[in-house]
């Protein structure tokens, strides 16, 4: 019989409790048991990014997260970014940029970017790209994205001086 | 000529369903009562299978079905391909039959309650094996004593008569024009070196994933992730003996293809599954899978030559190419053949031999410009080390020779308007190229490239609604965000804002077929069809405005931006919709191809000590025809510069001498990452594309032929040596340095 | 009389020229006509139903034949013989 673990976390902003096995990744049971499939599975070993979510405001690849591991704790996934309608000034920023063409990585993408403009809101292009390089995209050749996250960061400077 | 939305930059209409999560890719269908499926892969490259027993895995509870390649059914091939639907699929590849060839060659699927217990099951299945002796060399593979992957192969040569024995030869395919040997004689300088191109994979970030449903009326549903709905109607169709109109190939959001997702591998298997377990049934590959059981693109053997006047003058070009295709046949060579030296292909004297060879490894599939960039990394050293011997600049060496307008190419038709000239004055011009590069071990390299693009059908529909909007359908599949395009299109026909415009991407029931969104052919065809459908939905609207003002239809006119006017009357799109919607069909074949040119520049810095290269500077000049939406458009050849960085410097295949891939993961196979690919400069260059109403050329596919030459010629300009395999590695560079100090 | 430039190893029925002439107001006849002058030209462009090989893409005037053999050929008209082209 198989041992399910009761787990109790809040994500993006909403206690949720599921059950899951110890073997389960966080990255399974967001998609699965939760629904929220904006979250990606690329390789499910951490080398590609897509899976990228926050935990207590930190970037992790979901899929190297075991699920029982968040009891007690705080998950943003991208569909936490936008809020009260709103997307997110990373989110704008993509989209003006013509930052994204499969859309595949993009999740993984603006959950990266989102923590290193919390935690560095000022990033030279070299800071954005050595932070983003654990997110691989195979369409867009990166330009595209660094640029957006240059300009949000530039746009979110310019709304708090406000 | 002036344009209200082409050449602008708007936000996509499916972006807001991007950054927030909600678009739906494959892996993303939840249906109720789903069953997840597994497949069992061959451990080995190449066996005979004794026997296959399933018996212990299809008692397991929670298993509801398991097949093997006894329940695919014996049907020719050519059936399906009357209908009218290309039907290239093998069905032993979908599952094995009495050999493996391949390591992750699929011998059976099972359909379960979770995946574990679906990979538990698998585990659970006794296959025996006969080991056989693998075939893992090129030129090993093309020898008389060589074993045999197929005892009825017997190479297909172009213009030529069939061989009496078998081989593991697919295709050979020689094009020749002059007298290469006068014209090498009459040379006073001659190159003349071999390459090695590795295998590689497309790298698209998701895997593949198919999920079917089937009814008890036979009535099969299919959502996956696919580059052509119809051409995946079709090879299901062809392989499971099924009408194609009893499948519905519902295309889900794709998380890129590059070619690679025109095939069908998990479609059949989800099918034969869900109609067996009498529930849907879903199968995602692992990435191990991805990269062991998909269509990489091949490794190459390339021999190239060239001869030349001491101005630069090329007298004889000749090429040698040996492509392996995996182990089942396919062709990539006759691109290769088409496309090498393409760029200087006006020379009288010209001879091009290439070979599609059969080895014990996956058979390949399409990777943008599928065998022009091997082809070219070759083509491009070798010019690069004539311009070297002869003291000519890079850029001015292609333009002595750069092809025009009715000069001949490789297999001898005629040039029809084209862009390469245009191009290499572009990429001269460049601030890049105007900046003189300095510092040790630093090195600029040149490199141009061609990719002919294919046209295909395409079909769209569309519908004025009764507040003025306009409900696009699509036919052909959306990779990248051409449906941004098409709306823009179709807004510019209209006179519409862009904004009135929704387009979506139909399934194989709901609008008409269309080939694989492939070859570079989206924004030329399907766009040519929205073009179509606007003009019959104007035409339409007139018939409408002449029925409401009770006059001949051709005293009526359409004015773009206004309406229907007749007289001093004016009726707006609106009120015309307001009787009831107006349609608009438009299907487009025939639209011919659209020829591209690339020319890339790339400054690159070696460390002398590590062989690590750095990429200080790149530029992408590529003749783009009319770029409707310019921000799309540089990113498709910022895309492919990416792509051709790995191809260069970083990726490859690396399997055991059984044949079995080591490397099936992230990790070892290295995808350039934000770090490894500086900004990319780029620059539109537009010689309109004349038979295409907007002069529209082809783009996603030549920006990536020229860029491995660039990056080789870069190399051998900082380091001094001519590094000839692929990819460039650190190793390989330190190694040369110090082989020859 | 159309010219018809054929694949490099059909040169050896041809006496190795680079180029014949042949007439025909179709595809289809031009191939007839050149069987009747250089016997063996068929059996390497056809297949026995008599259809064309899909491995050759054939050009009329630089334009793709799409009606196969029963394309129009115009009396200067250039036919040529292309390899086949992927994409991806």
């Amino acid at each position: 019989m198989l041992e399910l673990i009761t787990v109790t976390a809040t994500i993006n902003g909403d206690a949720m409790t599921f059950l899951c096995e110890p073997r389960q990744s966080l990255l399974e049971i967001l998609r699965g048991e939760l629904r929220l499939t904006g979250t990606k599975e690329g390789c499910s070993n951490g080398n590609c990014g897509a899976c990228s979510v926050l935990l207590d405001g930190r970037v992790v690849n979901s899929c190297l997260v075991l699920a029982v591991e968040v009891d007690g704790r705080h998950v943003t996934t991208v569909e936490g970014l936008a809020r009260e309608g709103k997307l997110s000034a990373l989110q704008q920023a993509i989209l003006e940029h013509a930052a994204v063409q499969c859309g595949f990585c993009t999740p993984g993408v603006l959950m990266t970017a989102t923590a290193l403009l919390r935690a560095h809101p000022d990033p030279t292009e070299a800071e954005i790209r050595q932070f983003l390089a654990g997110n691989l995209c195979r369409c867009t050749g990166y330009d595209k994205i660094a640029r957006a996250v240059s300009d949000a960061a530039q746009r979110m400077k310019e709304a708090t001086a406000l | 000529m002036t344009y209200q939305v082409i050449g602008t930059r708007p936000i996509r209409p499916d972006g807001v369903e991007k950054v927030t999560g909600r678009a739906v890719f494959g892996a993303d269908v939840q249906l109720p009562g789903m069953l997840y499926g597994k497949v069992l892969r061959s451990p080995h490259a190449h066996a005979r299978i004794v026997s296959i027993d399933t018996a212990a895995a299809a008692a397991m509870p929670g298993v509801y079905a398991v097949v093997t390649g006894a329940d695919l059914p014996e049907v020719p091939m050519e059936p399906a391909a009357r209908l009218g639907e290309d039907q290239t699929q093998i069905k032993e590849i979908i599952l094995a039959g009495d050999k493996v060839l391949f390591d992750g060659h699929p011998v059976a699927a099972v359909a379960a309650l979770s995946p574990d217990l679906a990979e538990a099951a698998c585990r659970a299945i006794r296959v025996e094996y006969e080991l056989l002796l693998p075939v893992t060399d090129i030129l090993d593979a093309m020898k008389e004593t060589a074993p045999l992957l197929h005892p009825n192969l017997y190479t297909n040569v172009w213009g030529g008569v069939r061989p009496e024995k078998p081989s593991n030869i697919a295709g050979h395919i020689p094009i020749s024009r002059g007298d290469v040997a006068a014209g090498f004689a009459e040379a006073d300088v001659i190159v003349e070196r071999e390459f090695r191109t590795s295998m590689i994979h497309q790298g698209y970030i998701e895997p593949q994933v198919a999920t079917a449903k089937v009814g008890e009326d036979g009535q099969v549903i299919i959502w996956t992730s696919t580059q052509g709905s119809f051409d995946a109607r079709g090879q299901v169709a062809g392989l499971l003996d099924l009408p194609p109109g009893k499948i519905r190939v519902i295309p889900c959001e794709i998380g890129g293809g590059f070619g690679g997702k025109s095939k069908v591998y998990l479609e059949p298997l989800a099918v034969l599954l869900a109609r067996k377990a009498g529930r849907p049934v879903q199968l995602v590959m692992t990435r191990a899978e991805v990269f062991k059981a998909t269509g990489p693109d091949p490794r190459g053997i390339i021999r190239a030559k060239v001869g030349a006047r001491r101005d630069g003058t090329i007298t004889a070009l000749e090429g040698w190419l040996a492509y392996e295709v995996g182990a089942f046949a396919d062709s990539a060579v006759g691109s290769g053949v088409s496309c090498m030296f393409a760029p200087y292909s006006k020379v009288s004297n010209l001879r091009l031999d290439g070979y599609d060879v059969l080895t014990n490894r996956p058979r390949i599939s399409a990777y943008r410009a599928p065998g022009a960039p091997n082809a070219a990394f070759a083509a491009e050293s070798v010019i690069d080390e004539l311009a070297a011997m002869l003291g000519i600049d890079p850029i001015e060496l292609r333009l002595k020779n750069a092809v025009r307008r009715g000069d001949l190419t490789p297999a001898g038709r005629r040039w029809p308007a084209i862009g390469l000239v245009e191009a290499l004055e572009a990429a001269r011009a460049t601030p890049h190229y105007q900046t003189p590069l300095q510092g040790p071990n630093r090195g600029r390299g040149v490199a141009a490239g061609f990719w002919g693009n294919w046209d295909g059908t395409s079909s769209v529909h569309l519908v004025i609604n009764r507040d003025g909007s306009v409900a696009l359908t699509l036919g052909a599949i959306d990779l990248s965000g051409s449906r941004a395009s098409m709306a823009m299109i179709v807004a510019e026909e209209l006179g519409i804002p862009y904004a009135q415009v929704k387009p979506q991407i139909g399934d194989t029931d709901s609008v008409g077929y269309s080939d694989v969104t492939g070859g570079s052919r989206s924004t030329v065809t399907t766009g040519w069809a929205c073009v179509k459908a606007a003009q019959d939905a104007r035409r339409h609207l007139c018939e409408e405005a002449a029925r409401a003002w009770d006059c001949p239809v051709d005293e009526v006119a359409y004015v773009p931006g206004t309406g229907c006017v007749h007289g001093g009357e004016v009726l707006t799109l609106k009120e015309l919709a307001e009787q009831g919607p107006i349609y608009g069909v438009g299907t487009m074949s025939g639209a011919g191809g659209s020829p591209a040119f690339a020319v890339h520049i790339a400054d690159v810095e070696v460390d002398p000590d590590t062989g690590k290269v750095a990429i200080l500077r790149y530029t992408a000049v590529q003749d783009v025809g009319r770029a409707i939406h310019p921000a799309y458009v540089e990113g498709q050849l910022q895309g492919a510069v990416a792509q051709s960085i790995g191809r260069a410097l970083y990726e490859a295949y690396v399997y055991d001498s059984e044949g079995r891939l080591l490397n099936p993961n992230f990790l070892d196979y290295r995808l350039p990452t934000f770090v490894d690919v500086p900004p990319i400069e780029t620059v539109l260059v537009e010689v309109p594309n004349p038979a295409h109403p907007y002069g529209v050329r082809g783009v996603g596919e030549a920006g990536a032929v020229p860029g491995a030459g660039a990056l080789a010629n870069a190399v051998c300009r900082a380091t001094g040596h001519r590094l000839c395999d692929l990819p460039m590695t650190a190793e390989q560079i330190c190694l040369a340095s110090l082989r020859h100090g | 009389m159309a010219k018809v430039w054929l694949p490099a190893l059909m040169r050896e029925l041809v006496g190795g020229r680079e180029m014949v002439a042949a007439p025909g107001a179709t595809l289809g006849e031009v191939i007839g006509n050149l069987e009747q002058a250089w016997p063996g030209v068929k059996a390497r462009l056809c297949r026995p139903d008599g259809s064309l090989h899909r491995q050759f893409a054939v050009l009329v005037d630089d334009a793709e034949a799409r009606r196969g053999l029963r394309t129009p050929v115009g009396p200067d008209s250039e036919i040529r013989f292309i390899p086949p082209f992927a994409g991806g």
